[in-house]
């Protein structure tokens, strides 16, 4: 499973607003920074407070001074990061990947990693501009004028599943989960319903069940079929209806809980039982329903709550996974679902703590509370905008982490950690050890393969089509102990035999 | 008050109020929280972007995925 996440990006005093241009700087500005390539890797603590000493040492000379790295050698590589991971301009927006994770916890680990890798690039890549200008840069979905960009789940699953069965099974989770994964927003927009505020940020974008685009008339369920991998085994589902996440929690339990049930669907349990009347309507309609009290229609004439339906696939899934499945990680994601449902059914505001959307409520409602403010008064949309800003001395949910009025579950120094390394157990662990190790062999590099230049100048291509290999355990001491050219030579033997 | 008790009480509340209210009772909402409330507004008032209405209204972006 990974995350792709596309920011929003603005310049502020610039004299027009060009986000194509900024998008670029900023992806730009952390390859010329990355001063811990190839060599000096350990895992730094960002002091946001001051200026980092590897960027100083390297300042915006780096093209000059550094070292040639897989950055510099080929334009076809220089979006993949040593963590696995991938980081370019997509559109208008600067995007990045997570590397391939088998686990909700790794997941969440990687795509905070991410934060601060947009972070120390934004502060690289800030540096050039003239000292009024500041880059903003938002982990959101919205400019709150009917523009959304996207927080995209990918999972992998098995090409044995009917897409019917991924459809019927699957589109009543998402409309629901909202309520535990919602980024909260101040108002509605695209022509729907008015609200103050409301759970999700991109609820309101959405006007098909299933299909293709991703950009206009956005479905639910997306068709996109594109598994990075051997497509006989595997298909890549793509979620992307889900919010850009803040708190710790809402991410964990956004792809712990998708994987499960997806793995759900795979048993077959699931069926069609919750089929929606209408989830497209439905969405829209959780997303304003504070209490997660109001039912909603099912197919069958039925009216369920999002709290119950949500529990319905909870208690499959205690029912039907196997000993084996319910690994720490799994059993820890059924403890938070049902931790989080319990106090929903409670009280939501328990959850101010743990929850995008209900953190950000209680920051909006003190907020109102001491200004009298309406809440359509711009100081709360500057407010909610806010709470995503990347920058720690600036962004209202990193200044609740710091303070620690939210929950966590990472420490930061992992987090550093993750910048760097990829995780052990699916294939970016290679990827991400050879452009470590052998950053002037390697020609490209994409999800599934990896292009090295032997000495004769030749190319030599390595197909990585099961993620699930190229893992620590496997070629872990193989890529410890050689050469760039003995690597090849080594693969080269073992797939000919 | 026995929990089925609470549990109704805290319904209504919800009912009667979607608002979040920091200062009434509410269980184990985070109470040092509500301490800190006005630091952080007061925070808040510090770092918030100046003209706000003037930085919204120019915060644009083109659509993506």
């Amino acid at each position: 499973m990974g995350t792709e996440t596309e920011y929003g990006i603005s310049v502020k005093n610039a004299r027009e607003q060009d986000p194509v241009a900024a998008s670029t700087l900023v992806v730009n500005a952390y390859k010329s920074c990355r001063g811990d390539l190839p060599s000096a890797t350990t895992a730094v603590t960002w002091d946001y407070e001051q200026e980092s000493p590897l960027m100083d040492a390297r300042g915006f000379q780096a093209d000059v001074e550094t070292p040639i790295t897989e950055a510099d050698t080929s334009s076809a590589v220089n979006d993949i990061l040593v963590n696995g991971g991938r980081y370019y301009v997509d559109h208008a927006h600067p995007e990045y990947c997570t590397p391939e994770c088998t686990n909700p916890r790794d997941l969440l680990l990687y795509e905070k990693a991410g934060e601060l890798i947009l972070e120390v690039s934004r502060l690289a890549a800030e540096r050039l501009l003239l000292d009024n200008q500041e880059i903003i840069i938002y982990k959101n979905n919205t400019d709150y004028k009917g523009h959304s960009y996207g927080a995209h789940e990918n999972y992998l699953m098995s090409r044995k599943v009917p897409f019917e069965t991924i459809v019927d099974g699957l589109i009543p989770f998402l409309v629901t989960r909202i309520i535990i994964t919602g980024g909260g927003k101040v108002g509605a927009e695209n022509t729907t319903d008015p609200a103050d505020y409301q759970i999700s940020q991109r609820a309101d974008f959405f006007e098909q069940e299933v299909g293709l685009s991703t950009m206009v008339n956005r479905p639910l369920i997306n068709t996109r079929d594109e598994p990075h991998a051997d497509d006989k085994l595997y298909r890549r589902l793509h979620v992307i209806v889900g919010d850009s996440n803040m708190s710790e929690f809402s991410i964990y339990l956004k792809v712990g809980m998708t994987a499960i049930v997806l793995q759900l669907i795979e048993k077959g349990v699931v069926e069609d039982r919750f089929r929606l009347q209408d989830p497209v309507a439905a969405i829209k309609q959780v997303s304003r329903d504070l209490s997660c009290k109001n039912q909603i229609e099912l197919e069958d004439g039925k009216f369920q709550t999002p709290i119950e339906i949500q529990r319905a696939y909870l208690e499959l899934a205690q029912q039907h996974l196997t000993p084996e499945e319910r690994t720490p990680v799994v059993e820890d994601v059924l403890e938070k679902w049902k931790y989080v449902l319990d106090n929903l059914e409670i009280d939501p505001r328990r959850l101010g703590q743990h929850l995008d959307w209900i953190i950000k409520k209680k920051l909006l409602d003190a907020y109102r509370r001491r200004h009298g403010y309406q809440w359509d008064d711009s100081h709360l949309q500057m407010l909610d905008l806010q709470y995503h800003d990347i920058r720690p001395d600036k962004g209202l949910y990193i200044r609740l982490l710091k303070n620690g009025h939210v929950k966590r579950l990472l420490s930061h120094e992992e987090i550093v950690h993750a910048m760097h390394y990829p995780p052990v157990d699916t294939r970016a662990y290679f990827r991400g050890t050879c452009l470590r190790k052998f950053p002037k062999h390697i020609y490209s590099a994409s999800w599934n393969s990896m292009i090295f230049v032997s000495k004769s100048g030749g190319l030599d291509k390595i197909m990585m089509d099961r993620p699930h290999f190229g893992t620590q355990q496997i070629v872990g001491k193989l890529l410890n102990n050689c050469t760039a050219e003995e690597l090849v030579k080594e693969i080269r033997n073992d797939t000919s035999k | 008050m026995s929990t089925e008790k609470q549990q109704e009480h805290l319904d209504r509340q919800v009912d009667e109020t979607e608002e979040i209210q920091p200062n009434v009772e509410h269980g184990e909402i985070d109470e040092e929280f509500v301490e800190d409330l006005d630091a952080l507004l007061d925070e808040i008032d510090e770092i918030l972007e100046e003209d706000s209405q003037e930085f919204v209204e120019n915060y644009i972006q083109r659509g993506g995925q």
